[in-house]
């Protein structure tokens, strides 16, 4: 835990950034789910929108919205449905949430190359 | 960081190729050198985030509001390793506290594996990380981190820890990257192997 870390967030603010909702939809995004600004920020968009869209202009996985943000990662996947909603942001969703109890032997036999490769 | 709202995230970006986000969670009790074992194997500095779940309920800890529900925090570290042009694994040092394991569906599923990182002065504190893994049906290694020369011989870490011999079971030092490296590549052989004996049975 270090310093300026979001628990030291104004309760308040984690209320006015969503809006009140304590919910994200059905579509549950990922930890690691990667997110892809559409769009550029326009004015008048909620300062934490227009910071993701800029966040996201390469890839960047909802936990290092998070963390840029200091935000809880639930009060970021509320702010990312907006953006989903609106198709300003897209998300490449990881194939290993789906559920199964082990990945398939040749994504791990991918993961064991790069690994190797560091 | 902590620059405020504003300012650009000084880090490496991913490549626009990237689509497949990996995750693998090293779980140990407090300074057991969990975020030691991110910073050496990230290619960036680790990052430090939170999730907080509010929850009608009791026998958690944190505050109760006046409605009666109970706030759980639970804060952690996590780094990034670039595997190719379109995967990326990420990795998590999450403290094996209780409340942790309320948020893990929530936060964890999908996860490749665990690695338990073991405190040789105190392996008992992992007694129940090792519990809530089995109970998740997440597979896992133990990596006894070493801070000095071992006292113990990993068979008898084995023994005290009660460990199946199915689990793989390692030494290593969290500072160095090669050693990262090598207890993360053990962790993803030993899925290989589950995965390939599941494919076979199937």
């Amino acid at each position: 835990m270090t310093p300026g870390s979001v628990q030291h967030e104004n309760p308040d603010r984690l209320y006015t950034v969503t809006g009140g909702r304590s919910r994200a939809d059905d579509a549950r995004l990922d930890l690691v789910a990667l997110i892809v600004s559409e769009s550029q920020p326009v004015p008048g968009m909620q300062s934490e929108h227009a910071e993701i869209l800029r966040i996201c202009r390469a890839p960047t996985a909802v936990v290092e919205i998070s963390a840029d943000l200091r935000l809880p990662v639930s009060v970021v996947r509320i702010l990312l449905a907006d953006l989903l909603d609106t198709g300003s942001v897209t998300a490449r969703h990881p194939r290993t949430a789906a559920g199964a109890r082990l990945p398939d032997p040749d994504l791990l036999k991918q993961v064991l190359v790069g690994l190797r490769k560091l | 960081m902590d620059s405020g709202n504003c300012e650009p995230p000084v880090r490496a970006p991913l490549a626009d190729t990237a689509d497949e986000g990996l995750k693998i969670v090293i779980v140990g009790g407090f300074g057991v050198g969990k975020t030691t074992m991110v910073r050496s194997v990230s290619e960036i500095r680790p990052l430090n985030t939170e999730e907080t779940m509010t929850q009608a309920g009791v026998g958690i800890d944190e505050t109760a509001g006046a409605d009666g529900k109970v706030t759980t925090t639970v804060a952690f570290d996590f780094g990034r390793i670039s595997l190719n042009a379109r995967m990326v694994l990420y990795l998590f040092g999450a403290p094996g506290q209780e409340r942790f394991w309320f948020l893990w569906d929530r936060l964890f599923s999908g996860t490749l594996g665990a690695v338990v990182l073991v405190d040789p002065r105190r392996v008992a504190d992992s007694w129940y990380a090792i519990d809530r893994l089995e109970h998740h049906g997440l597979p896992f290694v133990v990596a006894r981190n070493n801070f000095g020369p071992p006292v113990h011989s990993l068979d008898q870490i084995r023994d005290a820890l009660t460990l199946d011999d199915a689990v793989p079971l390692i030494d290593c030092d969290a500072r160095d990257r090669e050693s990262g490296k090598t207890v993360l590549i053990t962790l993803v052989d030993h899925l290989y192997a589950l995965s390939r004996a599941q494919e076979m049975a199937t």
